[in-house]
């Protein structure tokens, strides 16, 4: 199952796997004082937090093994994400439970970061983008291009 | 540049099978969709053409071109067929999800006259999708 490879050299392929996670967070900033974290970020700055259920989208691609058709297999994709992502996050409150948010605004930018920082050991498969839906009307991208953002993250 | 997306629905049944594997390999590497009498998806395909729009009639191609196109070439061949059994395009390679999308981007580019394949979308349920573009695309976006 090799002899087809040669005719896909021009294309790439990529793979797109949606989870679901919910968890509750409050968006409020030491740097900023009662009046003005409750000026920018509103509702969201409620003392008590609030919740959502976020979609997450991982992008990864990768030559396709003519073995398997696979750039990856998704039990092995799965349980990566399962282990670094949904079961450290779901059902958690992102600022008490989550180390990277304890002075980091949770925000869904920086959860985009942090869970790119997270998918990106992956080792079967070079991880291009995670898209997060925080409510089926707002949605978060990182990175804008792949290319630009290795090594940022260290 | 503009880019147009037309969206069709298919159902097609397959099954992950590599012949060099033994039936343990295959079964620890495919799982249930290794299973002897194979299954089924609804397949969602998007394909998007990027071109500028014709002066005269403000068209990237004509939509009923491409509709037709995707009849001929992909319904007519995958629709309500077994991928593994039914389609001379999967001889030899497993039709998993990356190898349909594979599959149709390479019947589809060449047929394309007005404007350019930009991108092959085909998803096999709503949480689960495969995406071609060309390489050296800068960032596909979602």
């Amino acid at each position: 199952m090799t002899q087809v490879e040669e005719i896909y050299g021009a294309v790439k392929v990529e793979l797109g796997r949606r989870y679901r996670f919910a968890a509750s967070h409050r968006l409020h900033t030491p740097q900023l004082s009662e009046e003005e974290n409750q000026r920018v970020f509103g509702k969201c700055n409620n003392p008590y937090g609030h919740g959502h259920n976020y979609v997450l989208e991982v992008r990864v691609s990768g030559p396709v093994d003519p073995a398997t058709g696979m750039i990856a297999n998704l039990a092995d994709l799965d349980a990566f994400v399962e282990r670094e992502v949904l079961e450290p996050f779901d059902h958690k409150s992102l600022n008490e439970d989550v180390a990277a948010f304890r002075h980091t605004v949770p925000t869904t930018e920086n959860l985009c970061k942090e869970v790119y920082r997270r998918l990106s050991a992956f080792p079967y498969a070079k991880l291009e983008r995670v898209r997060i839906e925080e409510t089926s009307n707002n949605s978060f991208e990182y990175p804008e291009n792949p290319t630009e953002c290795e090594g940022n993250l260290a | 540049m503009v880019l147009l997306t037309r969206k069709i629905e298919f159902s097609a049944s397959h099954r992950y099978h590599n012949p060099d594997f033994s039936a343990e390999e295959n079964r620890r590497v495919f799982g249930k969709c290794n299973n002897p009498h194979g299954h089924g998806h609804n397949y969602t395909l998007e394909v998007t053409v990027a071109g500028e729009p014709d002066p005269v009639t403000g068209m990237v191609l004509d939509l009923k071109d491409l509709k037709e196109l995707l009849e001929r070439e992909v319904m007519q061949r995958m629709d309500h067929r077994h991928l593994n059994y039914e389609v001379p395009e999967f001889a030899g390679q497993i039709p998993t999800c990356e190898n349909i999308a594979r599959v149709i981007w390479k019947l589809l580019d060449p047929k394309i006259k007005q404007g350019k394949l930009h991108r092959v979308r085909l998803y096999e349920s709503p949480d689960l999708y495969a995406e071609c573009y060309r390489d050296g695309t800068p960032g596909a976006t979602v």
